[in-house]
């Protein structure tokens, strides 16, 4: 999840250098944290959230062959 | 990141250079020899290597190609796809065992895959391409079926002699509802909300 993440950011970013993706394992769900330079925010999260909801929407797809949900986080 | 300079022993061996920086093939860039190598006198002096200048084309249907793979790769879907190229408008057939996950409950996936793929093939371009992302005919199937809810949803509206308000469907959607009732004169069709929200209400003429 953490290459799909990294990939799908890298795509629509300025500055792909600056993207950096973590994840963190909890019990029942992955946490991915993407982190992209200030001026690269509205890239990723677009008018209203539009962007950061596709995005949600194609690793959500993916994960569905995993047991465990898997949460994108914009910090 | 788009043009590069280069200098080797030879020509050829500085465009390999610049090649391999940007990781694409010889027809993929216009090679512009800056200054052709000298052997000097005796080899030895006043010798000059090959300086080149690599531009790479722009190549929308090898960019959504690479990114399309390396996407696939990541969500370990195998997926055959090809791309043709129609005026603007790229179209990406794709086929596989297991796309229903692709596509999404009424083609939601596939519809945010391809919003993401015309955001990134776009990005910093001064000609703007469209891709269409499709899996074994499912914007047609899809296209078919909306039609036909629209016929049914609009006597509906006629019968009942009130408003049938739809469920929220994106942009390309509602057009295609109402398109195919563009032809009735004893409903009209609207929209109404917010996106992503946003839904047709059909209504009965008076």
């Amino acid at each position: 999840m953490k290459e799909l993440v990294e990939i799908l950011a890298k795509a629509l970013v300025d500055q792909p250098e600056q993207v950096e993706v973590t994840t963190v394992e909890k019990e029942r769900s992955v946490v991915v944290e993407l982190r992209v330079a200030p001026e690269d925010m509205g890239k990723v999260i677009g008018k209203q959230g539009r962007i950061a909801r596709a995005i949600r929407s194609v690793v959500k797809a993916a994960a569905t062959k995993q047991r465990k949900k898997v949460v994108v986080e914009i910090i | 990141m788009k043009v590069v300079e280069k200098v080797g022993k030879t020509i050829d061996e500085a465009i390999e250079l610049g090649l391999q920086e940007f990781g694409v093939l010889r027809d993929e860039v216009t090679i512009e020899v800056v200054e052709e190598p000298s052997k000097g006198l005796f080899g030895l002096i006043g010798s000059r290597p090959a300086r080149v200048k690599l531009t790479l084309k722009d190549n929308p249907v090898r960019r959504v190609d690479r990114l399309l793979k390396s996407i696939f790769e990541a969500m370990e879907i195998p997926v055959d796809f090809s791309i043709k190229e129609q005026d603007q408008i790229l179209l990406v057939t794709m086929e596989g065992a297991d796309l229903g996950v692709l596509i999404g409950r009424r083609g939601e996936t596939l519809d945010s895959l391809q919003y993401l793929i015309n955001l990134s093939i776009n990005k910093n371009q001064e000609q703007r391409r469209k891709v269409v992302l499709d899996v074994e005919g499912y914007r047609q199937r899809r296209e078919d079926t909306l039609q036909k809810l629209a016929q049914r949803l609009a006597d509906k509206a006629k019968q009942r002699g009130r408003s049938v308000v739809l469920e929220p469907m994106n942009s390309q959607e509602r057009r295609i509802i109402h398109t195919a009732l563009q032809g009735r004169d004893d409903i009209y069709t609207f929209s109404e909300g917010e996106e992503p929200f946003r839904k047709i209400i059909i209504s009965p003429k008076k």
